[in-house]
């Protein structure tokens, strides 16, 4: 497969197959097929109100039905994000918790510690996760599993058998594209890797094509736009956290909202092909204002374009900033969410 | 024609009093999709090994250095709208701008194609 191999997480992982930009096009307008084992995956298996999971999470557990997801964080008692994660509600007093590969020993050491009952375990090493995005992706998965995955609508899922064992069948993502996540136990991932590639409609992409991919819809990308020192209020996150419920952080958050934000996420558009990066200055009339926690050139649109932080006054849509590192200096105007508007994840 | 490297993966083909300038394929391979080339200006005056532009991909910004000192005469322009020709040709059509070289005793602080490929085996 020649794929370029780096370091990520603890895990060797595929940062590129054909090459970036192609695979990027090629999940944009076909089936991509992503390595994505290194995910962490947990398993709680008890009552969520005495087990103590219902106060652990931003949103409630109990509430999401059964063959549903959920998108939420995981924070500490200052408000900042230990993890953004998906809780799955596999059966009436079960759910999986999928979690960022670097944090998945730290979450679980966290959650475990706020848990009063019930079974928590990690079953990240036995379990395999493929990830398969792209407009194409539903053709593929009904053609090698059947019509049952043509009904999984957005953030649903099924449980079904593939290859002679259990797998989980969501229709989620991280591309913007429509797609699916597949969970199967880890002797039977590469079997599964190799029966999806054998549809001509689906080519392998890695975690460089990923990156843009998820970039382009905006996607928070843990430890580069989100962390322990960053607030989903600053995020622009507010939307996955329920002040209706009891939740580890809560308390800081609603002071940060009386008190206002310091400094708030924005998007950004650069005029012409230079990509902003990780950590270049955020700049307005010759100031820094803030930094840039993701950037890339955007192979739909044309154009660099990246996501911030900066004080709120300069966070309104159409304001210019100028981003600079060293020699170079780009023009940016703030923009709406998300950068590319056209994808097919709802469709 | 001669064509001669630095250590930094520029090349240089030299005819007459002309340097032609441009990135080798290994660099070219290496930084990946290129997304953006940044040229200088006509009638810009570079040292040896001095910035003469820089060139961006997905996955990395990186400085181009001028392999010889002179006056730029010439930039490719098509560059600025397809800096992927540096992937596809990065020793012929991608080819970034032409320098009247002010010293050509400078060629001697350059390597051969012989002496690059050695050397492309030590990194």
């Amino acid at each position: 497969m020649n794929a370029l191999m780096a370091p990520f997480g603890g895990w060797n992982m595929p940062i590129q197959y054909a090459g970036i930009i192609a695979e990027h096009n090629w999940c944009r307008t076909k089936a991509a097929l992503f390595d994505i084992c290194h995910m962490g995956e947990f398993i709680f298996q008890g009552d969520f109100e005495s087990g103590g999971l219902e106060d652990v999470f931003t949103f409630s557990v109990k509430s999401i039905p059964l063959g549903r997801s959920r998108y939420g964080f995981l924070l500490n008692e200052q408000g900042g994000i230990i993890d953004d994660l998906i809780v799955f509600r596999i059966a009436g007093d079960k759910v999986m918790i999928v979690v960022n590969a670097a944090t998945a020993p730290k979450d679980f050491a966290v959650i475990r510690g706020r848990l009063r009952g019930g079974l928590f375990t990690d079953i990240t090493a036995a379990t395999g996760k493929l990830d398969l995005q792209g407009p194409l992706s539903r053709d593929v998965m009904v053609k090698l599993f059947g019509e049952a995955v043509a009904a999984i609508p957005y953030f649903k899922f099924i449980t079904m058998n593939i290859l002679g064992v259990e797998a989980i069948i969501s229709r989620t993502g991280y591309t913007g594209e429509l797609g699916y996540e597949i969970f199967i136990p880890a002797e039977k991932v590469c079997e599964l890797w190799d029966l999806l590639l054998s549809d001509e409609r689906v080519k392998p992409a890695g975690l460089g094509a990923r990156d843009v991919l998820r970039l382009e819809v905006g996607y928070s990308l843990y430890g580069s736009d989100i962390d322990e020192e960053t607030t989903p209020l600053e995020a622009g996150l507010e939307g996955f956290v329920n002040f209706d419920k009891t939740f580890v952080g809560k308390e800081a958050l609603l002071r940060v909202k009386e008190q206002g934000v310091t400094r708030q996420k924005v998007a950004f558009e650069v005029a012409g092909r230079r990509s902003p990066r990780h950590h270049y200055d955020i700049c307005s009339a010759e100031e820094i204002v803030g930094n840039v926690t993701s950037g890339v050139f955007s192979p739909v649109l044309g154009r660099g374009i990246g996501i911030g932080f900066v004080r709120p006054e300069l966070s309104a849509i159409g304001t210019p900033l100028t981003i600079n590192h060293e020699r170079v200096s780009m023009e940016a105007v703030v923009c709406d969410l998300p950068f590319f508007k056209d994808g097919s994840v709802r469709a | 024609m001669s064509i001669y490297f630095t250590r930094e993966h520029e090349w240089v083909k030299v005819a007459g009093n002309v340097g032609t300038v441009g990135i080798s394929p290994h660099a070219a391979h290496e930084l990946g999709d290129i997304t953006f080339v940044e040229l200088p200006k006509i009638g810009a005056v570079v040292k040896q090994f001095g910035v003469l532009g820089s060139i961006e991909s997905v996955k990395a910004a990186s400085d181009i250095f001028s392999p010889l000192s002179g006056t730029v005469i010439t930039v490719n322009d098509a560059l600025e709208t397809a800096p992927e020709v540096v992937n596809e040709s990065p020793e012929d059509s991608a080819w970034m701008a032409q320098i009247e070289i002010t010293d050509a005793a400078e060629l001697n602080n350059l390597m051969t194609q012989d002496q690059y490929n050695d050397y492309l085996k030590t990194l």
